[in-house]
């Protein structure tokens, strides 16, 4: 009964994605206030509807109703409860709805806090966003629909696939979805201005701060998945560029880029077109991503699902959104005017240096990760695309944009002046180039890259310090009511700056420093790593809730001093009857200890792999600093005080209404 | 600045950005592109000798030996036309992957020796008990396809 | 004319989805649609001693039907099977593989059989030999053992109707 519910309540909330989508466009077009007002309605309807139906899903996975053939298929009795809840976004079906329900709570976020819009845009934005859930309403419908029965219905289930079963698949999926997703809103106002052709400036304060929590999500959520991969995977890394990994990536370096770009617009109403672009992009990349993890044309770790059906349709699904928005921009785009002027060397141009680097990156990216799909099209053969092409492509194509990173907040408006900025930061660039130096040789054997990387980290630091020190300038010096007054904006940029200078001195120290293991180890043996010793003391066995495993014991030891003892485990799911490397780690703040079980060898004897990583957990301190820097700039209170004002007059007349 | 010249800037910029970018990326394609060859491939001297590729099929079953530290690993890889011998050292490389199997389909990425074994540095196998890597599934039909044309 | 660019971009870019989309790496034609069905003889599930071989079906048209117990897509086909045996349309033989667990027997007796016989493929070779990628699969074979047709996926009433019943028709003739 319930999965039937859950049915019928996507059903309904399609023909309200409809009514949400179509009337409001017609009335904006009209200028007919009364089918504009049916907007915000019909959209919390679909939402309720879709979250009804999200519910539904979730109960059947919770209740272990086998009789759906999603929950047979993706669960397991005696799957901890909190997986089971997991699984529902673990499969292809499940995981188009959680999309949907988050496509619906952001137009509903929308829909509330949207009444400092005028009427017609609010209900071209959110008309927009009816459309794109109608799509997507569809293909759940029509393609994959979660709530199949099966008849009869089987014992048990097959069981989530063992390494979707870890803590970081709880909440990274949502996360990415919600940054994915998200770039929704900024899609929809960059579609409501070219209809409506008005793409003044006031556009582009509305979307930053919509465009900035997404990115905030969709920070976190790379930096979970990436998480996920470091533990689950087995192997000890973080970053495969895996298709699954680039098309999270994709999105988020169009979003940076859009929000860099939505500053200038904002400000100085430059680049307003590129800007629109922008916005269209970084969408199109949210679904061309979700296309390619779930249509299975790329064989990936996700792709599980691999009917053409729901490929084709999903590629007409992403013609008509893509496609459509692209012509738009083609037809409407020549009639907007273009913004301010500059000088070569501004704030703008660093801006658009910015994006030039940002876009080209994406393009590396896009291109490396559908080049076998392009040459396997053409009949030339089948290749892989491997971590050394896209390392080779990205690194130098960053490396200026960092340093740019350090130059841009500094450089002014309109003009800035190379000699003063170059005598400014003089004193950075001696400081960052002496710590690159000098890390570089601390490290033992000379590594030039280690002390580039730190160099370049240390660039961006100093700047940012050399950014509060000028704006505390102007207000009044180095005071601390002084530092209260700088607005959060300013707050969020540097902090997003010095998380990403964070995350690349770890990405570098931890490429150039860490050292790995292999070895056989009889029971007793011990083996030495980066100063630690290992002493292996066989396996015990282990019961989980739904796996059996063998359990090592792995002393670690340093300078003679016992400090902790591992247990890697190597399970055999149940259900499954899949074998999974659960590695063990020690989590430090400069440096992990990674152990990990290879293969029984006789005699209690085992094979196993120990790494120790130094500084890895910078990566995601810098990730969580890069999301913490986008929260507070989509705090800051000028968008606050925009909503109040504009709430105050709107608020009164709903309220005579009810 | 003048629009026209703004204009120009940002052309300007774009066409660099471009070009740099389309360097990289050629650089990168012609160094690190890893094609791909089946066993039947491989044995008529397809494949090329100093660079690395990939190979993908069955591991044969009965064929996965370990050297008594467990540190190297030799297996037979199958299209079910001609086989491979493969080698992989765990010392270097880190353990197999958990669904490496005996019957079972997987990838390898590695260069082809002098003695005709392939050097594997990396071996792959789909996270997915029941199905096979699509290109080892590709390798298996490719040689069965011109084995029942030989007939 | 520049503002058509990017259009143009994602046209080009689709139009490569596109096509790879059809090469669906598990939609390869089966190299033995029309050769003699590889010959085989396994032991026959729920009856010790018995064993089945493609031999002793020469003279009918019959379906070999790949399936194993931990398969759920098969679970999902498993009534599909039901009817088209319960109205004697086709013989089905089932080839139970790689079935470790030894589950098939209790689970036919459960759900009931489909099949005239299941052959039990326990170490997976006469599916490699028939070149199996996943199950379920089914093969359509002719009263002289030559392979017919190859069905990946469920069966359903749509490849049914479309797929199965012209072919039938036209082979039992």
């Amino acid at each position: 009964m319930i999965p039937e519910i859950g049915h019928f309540a996507l059903i309904l909330a399609l023909l309200l994605a409809l009514v949400q989508g179509i009337p409001p466009l017609i009335g904006a077009h009209r200028g007919n206030a009364t089918l504009m007002a049916v907007a915000r309605p019909a959209a919390q309807g679909q939402f309720l509807f879709v979250a009804i139906a999200y519910g539904c899903l979730a109960y059947s996975f919770l209740v272990n109703d086998f009789s759906v053939a999603n929950v047979a298929r993706n669960s397991f009795s005696q799957l901890p409860p909190v997986y089971r809840f997991a699984a529902s976004w673990g499969s292809h079906e499940g995981s188009i709805l959680l999309w949907a329900l988050i496509l619906a709570l952001w137009t509903t976020a929308v829909t509330i806090w949207s009444r400092h819009l005028p009427e017609d845009m609010s209900a071209r934005v959110i008309g927009v966003m009816g459309l794109v859930s109608f799509g997507f309403l569809l293909f759940i419908l029509v393609a994959s629909n979660p709530f199949v029965r099966l008849s009869p219905a089987p014992m048990d289930g097959s069981d989530l696939n063992p390494l979707l079963q870890d803590p970081g698949m709880v909440f990274h999926p949502p996360m990415l979805y919600m940054g994915y997703v998200g770039f929704s809103v900024a899609f929809a106002f960059a579609i409501a201005a070219l209809l409506s052709g008005k793409m003044d400036v006031a556009w582009a304060r509305w979307s930053r701060p919509w465009t900035a929590v997404a990115w905030v999500f969709l920070s976190i959520g790379i930096t979970g998945g990436s998480w996920w991969a470091y533990n689950e995977l087995g192997w000890g890394g973080w970053w495969f560029w895996d298709p699954t990994e680039n098309a999270s990536f994709m999105p988020w370096l169009a979003g940076t880029a859009l929000l860099h770009s939505l500053v200038a617009t904002e400000k100085r109403g430059a680049f307003k077109n590129w800007t629109v672009l922008l916005a269209i992009l970084a969408f199109s990349m949210s679904l061309v991503g979700t296309f390619l993890v779930r249509s299975g044309v790329l064989s990936s770790v996700h792709a599980f699902a691999t009917d053409p059906t729901r490929g084709i349709f999903m590629l007409a699904f992403l013609g008509v959104v893509i496609g459509g928005s692209l012509a738009l921009f083609a037809f409407r785009a020549a009639k907007m005017p273009t913004g301010g002027s500059f000088t070569w060397f501004s704030r703008e141009s660093l801006l658009l240096a910015n994006n030039v680097v940002l876009v080209a990156a994406l393009g590396a990216v896009l291109l490396g990760t559908l080049y076998p799909l392009f040459m396997d099209a053409l009949g030339m053969g089948k290749i892989s695309v491997g971590p050394p092409y896209f390392n080779s492509v990205f690194v130098p194509l960053i490396t200026p944009l960092l340093f740019l990173m350090g130059v841009g907040p500094l450089a002014r408006w309109k003009q800035a002046s190379l000699p003063a900025m170059a005598k400014q930061l003089r004193v950075a660039l001696a400081i960052a180039a002496t710590t690159g130096v000098l890390v570089s040789l601390a490290s033992g054997s000379f590594k030039p890259m280690v002390g580039f990387g730190v160099a370049l980290a240390v660039w961006i630091v100093v700047t940012i310090y050399l950014g509060f020190a000028q704006r505390l300038k102007y207000i009044g010096g180095p005071t601390l009511p002084a530092l209260l007054k700088i607005p959060r904006g300013f707050w969020g940029m540097q902090m997003a700056h010095l998380g990403l200078a964070w995350v690349v001195a770890g990405i570098t120290l931890v490429s150039g420093l860490e050292t790995e293991r292999n070895v056989k180890m009889n029971i007793g043996d011990t083996t030495h790593l980066a100063g630690y010793d290992f002493t292996f003391q066989g396996v015990s066995p282990h019961e989980g809730p739904n796996y059996r495993a063998a359990s090592g014991n792995v002393e670690v030891a340093a300078g003679g001093k016992q400090l902790f003892v591992l247990h890697p485990q190597k399970r055999i799911y149940n259900a499954s009857g899949m074998p999974m490397t659960e590695a063990a780690i020690d989590y430090g703040f400069t440096r992990d200890v990674y152990v990990a079980l290879g293969d029984e060898l006789d005699n209690g004897a085992w094979t196993v792999r120990v790494f120790h990583k130094p500084f890895i957990n910078w990566l995601w301190i810098g990730g969580l600093f890069l999301a913490l820097g986008g929260v507070l700039a989509a705090s800051d209170r000028r968008y606050r005080i925009a909503l109040r004002a504009a709430e105050a007059p709107a608020v009164a007349p709903q309220g005579a209404q009810a | 600045m003048k629009s026209r010249n703004k204009k120009l800037l940002a052309i300007g910029l774009a066409v660099v950005g471009l070009a740099i970018v389309a360097a990289l990326v050629l650089n990168a394609f012609r160094n690190n592109l890893v094609f791909f060859f089946t066993p039947t491939q491989v044995a008529n001297g397809d494949a090329p000798k100093d660079r690395a590729f990939r190979i993908g099929g069955l591991v044969v079953a009965g064929t996965i030996k370990r050297s008594a530290d467990g540190m190297n690993a030799i297996f037979v890889v199958t299209d079910t036309a001609k086989t491979m011998p493969v080698s992989y050292s765990v010392k270097d490389n880190g353990p197999l992957p958990d669904l490496f199997k005996e019957g079972k389909g997987m990838v390898a990425e590695g260069k082809l020796g002098a003695n005709g074994v392939f050097a594997a540095t990396q071996v792959l196998t789909k996270h997915d008990e029941n199905y096979m890597p699509p290109e080892a599934a590709s390798a298996i039909a490719q040689a069965q396809k011109a084995q029942t044309l030989v007939k | 004319m520049k503002r058509w660019i990017p259009l143009l971009i994602f046209v080009a870019l689709a139009g490569f989805l596109y096509v790879g989309l059809h090469r669906d790496p598990r939609e390869v034609p089966s190299p033995f649609i029309g050769k003699p069905a590889p010959a085989f003889t396994l032991p026959v599930v729920g009856q010790p001693g018995m064993t089945f071989s493609p031999a002793d079906n020469k003279g009918k048209v019959w379906l070999l039907n790949v399936w194993a117990p931990w398969c759920v897509s098969c679970r999902q086909e498993h009534p599909v099977l039901m009817q088209l045996a319960q109205a004697g349309i086709v013989p089905i033989v089932g080839l139970n593989w790689k079935d470790k667990d030894r589950e098939a027997e209790a689970l036919l007796a459960r759900l009931g059989s489909p099949y005239t016989a299941v052959a039990d493929d326990v170490s997976g070779q006469t599916g490699i030999d028939y070149g199996v990628t996943g199950t379920p699969e089914t093969y359509v074979i002719d009263k002289n053992g030559i392979i017919r047709m190859k069905h990946i996926g469920i069966i359903n009433e749509e490849a049914w109707q479309t797929k199965f019943v012209p072919l039938l028709k036209e082979l039992n003739q």
